[in-house]
């Protein structure tokens, strides 16, 4: 197996869509000429023109409804935003309009849109450029939302994302592009709204999405070392996420922790804890544990912003509590 | 895209510049919203609507010039462009009575009345959130079917929106195909226009290159030919164009609002600037015209009865089916 990174698996997922399929369109704020902030459309405006890879002015509203409108009218706009803290300003495009335009128009419409967007810290970019706000997305009807932690996904989900009638969310990690992971020769679409277990364990299940799935590997290794075998799921896909993954696992291990990079209060481990209370509650042989950053901005400072970002000590601490090891 | 679901014969498409058959589809829009003013007061259409009764003209004049594959966006008071585009009128009001068999299965109502049969895009609950959506049509009409053009409606006070500076200055940038008619009625909501907008709308228009005209929009034959000339531009690959089309409100900003903020004058002046009496006197000087519109009317209240009626026979949604189409994996039941 090759090694790839994430930034270029997300890359030749964009290539080869847009070999695929010649209604596949990119747009957004210097992807082309430049091939976009972080590198991920590097090459596109070389092989496919400026008819289908469209730098656009710094109008992040209208980019978003420019492609809701283009989805509407036959195209598959895959639009970036450079930074996930700028989806504040392309909300009415999401919310309002993409969102509900296959409900509201009583299905005569879909709106087969993909946006792309990295979150996340770890670069001292400070309160405005290292937002987890994939929650808001998550709480709409009408969106998917997705989040790879790796190469491979990173591939196979933006492949699925384009090609789903749906409009996509698809929110990648700024700390994860430069990342090497082993990657197939022939890669190929993953299905959205599926969990994978990326280390079986009999003790404790730890559910993480994102650059959060690799530091919950580094505790599940910690884990191993104190002799409790954790298991680790990668969500992958937010919304619609694979709650039947995590019951499984949950029924067969009986404690649970979230583990994500946004902020803990209202957040997808609220969502994820909440429906296994009720749905397996009887499994249950400890507290359900969210790990998450504190109800606070992210702070630039570099001290601050590694104390604030959740790390794989913390994870372990929450499985030790859901364990009644804490004093261990 | 069109998911191919609610496809039908687009009624009533213009075929003509024919001057009755401009003045018999403005009188189908206003025997429409009067007679959805009726049903809104009777209780028979919930919600709330926003009749754009006064502004007839604009709607007719710009669809003449358009095709079915032609898309438009519009905006809460879009009962007029919905029926100029050539929907299906049963279809409409049963939208607007809520029932299952509406354009959107009783799902959206008066305010975002959609048919992809003729290009409709829907009506929007957001002012301004239309004309990023017609940009994006036009671009993928010039990607995929270059010929076709896009029209964005939206009023005068949706001219503070923000989204509005972005998507003009990115049709030049990208020369899309579209329209942008601006229905200025003078009213934002429940302001003057005079106190909310502090720009003057040609030179505002013109600063980012684009076309720009004024056009009388009471008068259906003005707006027809306008229309008519700058589509035909943009389908031969001319730059985007923004039309300011001047017309009155005549209702409130909503059914029911009694429009205490307007002056008796401005009110008792609007008889004279009615599109459909001043289309009707150019009409009646031709020679081997009809002497009065009454066979017209008779013809459009008959249209509308037969509609409403097959409308109001339509079933109530059933709760059973309110998921369908949140996402396309759930089944359109």
């Amino acid at each position: 197996m090759a090694e790839l990174r994430y930034g270029h698996a997300l890359n030749r997922a964009l290539m080869d869509a847009m070999a695929d399929d010649p209604t596949v369109v990119v747009l957004g704020e210097d992807i082309a000429a430049a091939g976009g902030s972080f590198g991920v459309t590097r090459g596109l405006l070389d092989k496919y023109g400026s008819e289908r890879v469209i730098d656009t002015p710094i109008s992040e509203a209208a980019i978003a409804g420019v492609a809701v409108g283009a989805a509407l009218s036959g195209l598959k706009p895959v639009v970036e935003i450079m930074f996930m803290d700028f989806t504040t300003l392309v909300m009415d495009a999401l919310v309002n309009q993409a969102a509900k335009a296959r409900f509201m128009f009583g299905g005569q419409f879909s709106a087969p849109m993909v946006l792309r967007t990295p979150h996340g810290g770890g670069v001292n970019a400070g309160p405005q450029h290292s937002q987890c706000l994939e929650a808001w997305f998550a709480h709409v009807p009408g969106l998917k939302v997705v989040c790879p932690a790796d190469a491979t996904s990173a591939y196979g989900l933006l492949r699925a994302a384009i090609e789903d009638p749906d409009p996509v969310i698809f929110v990648e990690h700024k700390g994860l592009y430069g990342r090497k992971d082993s990657f197939p020769e022939q890669p190929a679409a993953l299905p959205l709204g599926r969990a994978e277990i990326v280390r079986p364990g009999a003790d404790a299940t730890i559910v993480a999405y994102g650059a959060a799935v690799q530091f919950a590997l580094d505790a599940a290794t910690q884990l191993a070392s104190r002799g409790i075998a954790a298991e680790v799921i990668d969500l992958r896909t937010l919304q619609p996420w694979d709650d039947a993954t995590v019951l499984a696992s949950l029924s067969r291990t009986h404690r649970l922790v979230v583990a994500h990079e946004a902020v803990e209060a209202f957040g997808v481990g609220a969502e994820i804890v909440a429906r296994m209370a009720d749905i397996g509650f009887d499994e249950l042989d400890g507290p359900l544990v969210r790990v998450g950053a504190p109800f606070m901005p992210t702070p630039f400072a570099p001290a601050l912003e590694a104390a604030y970002r959740p790390s794989a000590q913390r994870v372990v601490e929450a499985v030790l509590k859901t364990m009644g090891q804490q004093d261990v | 895209m069109a998911t191919g679901q609610g496809k039908r014969r687009a009624e009533n498409r213009p075929s003509t510049a024919d001057g009755v058959e401009l003045y018999r589809r403005m009188l189908l829009i206003r025997r429409s919203e009067e007679r959805l003013s009726r049903l809104f007061a009777d209780g028979e259409v919930p919600g709330f609507i926003h009749l754009s009764i006064g502004q007839e003209a604009v709607s007719v004049g710009i669809m003449s010039a358009l095709t079915a594959e032609d898309t438009i966006a519009s905006t809460h008071r879009g009962h007029g462009h919905a029926i100029a585009k050539g929907l299906s009128l049963t279809g409409f009001f049963a939208e607007l009575l809520a029932r299952d068999d509406g354009l959107c299965r009783g799902r959206g109502g008066s305010m975002h009345v959609a048919d992809a049969a003729v290009g409709m895009l829907g009506a929007n609950g957001i002012v301004g959130a239309g004309v990023p959506i017609a940009l994006g049509s036009a671009l993928a009409h010039s990607r995929l079917h270059p010929g076709r053009v896009a029209v964005s409606f939206f009023g005068d006070g949706a001219l503070a929106e923000g989204v509005l500076h972005e998507s003009l200055n990115l049709a030049v940038l990208l020369r899309a195909p579209i329209l942008f008619v601006c229905e200025a009625n003078g009213w934002s909501e429940f302001s003057p226009v005079a106190s909310q907008i502090a720009f003057g709308t040609e030179a505002w228009a013109r600063s980012y290159g684009l076309v720009y005209e004024k056009v009388d929009g009471n008068d259906v034959f003005a707006v027809a030919e306008a229309a008519a000339r700058h589509i035909g531009g943009l389908r031969s690959g001319g730059s985007p164009v923004f039309l300011e089309c001047l017309t009155a409100r005549v209702r409130g900003h909503y059914e029911g609002d009694a429009q205490k903020y307007r002056e008796a004058a401005e009110l008792d002046d609007l008889p004279r600037q009615d599109p459909l009496a001043r289309a009707w006197t150019q009409i009646s000087a031709q020679a081997g015209a009809p002497s009065d519109p009454s066979a017209i009317d008779e013809e459009v209240l008959g249209e509308i009865e037969a509609a409403l009626a097959a409308a109001r026979r339509g079933p109530e949604p059933s709760p059973h089916g309110a998921l369908c189409d949140v996402y396309s994996e759930q089944s359109h039941g």
